[in-house]
C-alpha cells in the first residue's frame, strides 16, 4: 500500500500511489487512512489522481476514511480519474464528498507551494 | 447440509490454473477464488475485451461489473471455504458483451440475487454505509441479469450493452 502525505499549513494531502483501490487492498487502505486522518490537520485531502480503478470495496474504504475524520475536520477528494468518477456517480457518493478537480486547485494553488 | 455441500466444492475443475481456452470471439477463464487471482483475471479479461474490439468505456464498465461479481463470490459464496474456483465465459455479438460466471460456493441467500441498496442523500455522514454498493453497481450496469442454482453450482449471467457506448462517443 503506497500512500504519500504532504502537510501544508492546515491541510494534509494524502496521495494514493496505487493504480487500484480494490478488494485486495481495501482493508489495508482503511487501516492506513485511519492513522493519517485521526488527529491530523483540519483538512485532509485524498488525492486519487493515480487511481485508475476503484470497486465497491475500495469505495467503502474511502467512505470509512471520511467517517474517521473528526467533527472539526474536513475530508475531501481530489483528482478523480474518469473511471473512478463514474463509480462515485453511479453510487451517488459524488453528492456526499467535496471533490476537487486536482490538488493544485485547492486553496488557490497553495498545494503547489509544497 | 452446509458442511456436506462445502466438502464437494471446488473440485470440479483444475483449480489454481488460468486457462484461456477460446480465441478472439470468446473468453473462458478458470481461476482460484482469491483477491489476487481476481485482479489477474480482470487484467486478462480486459485484455481479451480489447481484442474483441470493445470501446475503452465499455471495457471499463465490464471490468467494474465483473469485479463486483467476482468479489461477491469470494466474499460470500466461498466465505466459509478455504478455496474454490470461479469460471468466467464472455463473448460478444454485434451490440452486446455477454458474460457468465459460475462457482461452486454456497447458494445466494433465498435463491435470488440481492437488490442493490441506493444511497439516500439525506443520510448523515456518520451513518453512511461502507458496503453494499456492489449490487447496486451490478444492477445499474448489467442487463438481463439472471441467476440459477445448477446442482452444486451458482450460475449467473448478464450482458453489457455496447451500442450505448457507440452513441455516447
Amino acid at each position: 500500500m503506497d500512500l504519500s502525505t504532504r502537510d501544508l499549513d492546515n491541510i494534509r494531502i494524502v496521495t494514493v500511489n496505487e493504480p487500484r483501490i480494490d478488494a485486495a487492498i481495501a482493508i489495508q487502505f482503511k487501516d492506513e487512512m485511519r492513522a493519517l486522518v485521526h488527529g491530523g490537520p483540519a483538512r485532509v485531502v485524498l488525492d486519487l489522481s493515480h487511481v485508475g480503478f476503484i470497486d465497491s470495496s475500495g469505495l467503502g474504504a474511502v467512505v470509512a476514511a471520511m467517517k474517521q475524520s473528526g467533527t472539526a475536520q474536513h475530508f475531501e477528494l481530489a483528482g478523480l480519474t474518469r473511471s473512478v468518477k463514474k463509480v462515485f456517480a453511479l453510487t451517488r457518493m459524488d453528492r456526499v464528498f467535496t471533490i476537487h478537480a486536482d490538488v493544485t486547485a485547492i486553496n488557490g494553488g497553495l498545494a503547489d507551494a509544497g | 447440509m452446509l458442511a456436506e455441500n462445502l466438502s464437494f466444492m471446488g473440485h470440479a475443475r483444475d483449480r489454481g490454473t488460468f486457462n484461456r481456452l477460446s480465441g478472439d470471439t470468446g473468453l473462458h477463464l478458470v481461476f482460484p477464488a482469491g483477491e489476487q487471482a481476481v485482479r489477474r483475471a480482470l487484467a486478462t479479461a480486459t485484455g481479451a475485451f480489447k481484442g474483441m474490439g470493445l470501446d475503452p468505456d465499455a471495457i471499463e464498465l465490464a471490468e467494474l461489473v465483473l469485479a463486483e461479481v467476482f468479489n461477491n463470490v469470494v466474499e460470500h459464496a466461498y466465505a466459509a471455504h478455504a478455496g474454490g474456483i470461479i469460471e468466467l465465459e464472455a463473448w460478444r455479438d454485434t451490440d452486446r458483451l455477454h458474460m457468465r460466471v459460475r462457482d461452486d460456493g454456497v447458494p445466494m441467500p433465498g435463491g435470488a440475487l440481492p437488490k442493490g441498496q441506493r444511497h439516500d442523500p439525506k443520510v448523515e455522514t456518520r451513518d453512511l454505509p461502507e458496503g453494499g454498493f456492489g449490487w447496486s453497481i451490478i444492477r445499474d450496469l448489467a442487463q438481463d441479469l439472471r441467476y440459477q442454482r445448477d446442482g452444486m453450482r451458482n450460475d449467473m449471467s448478464f450482458a453489457l450493452d455496447l451500442g450505448e457506448f457507440a452513441i455516447s462517443r
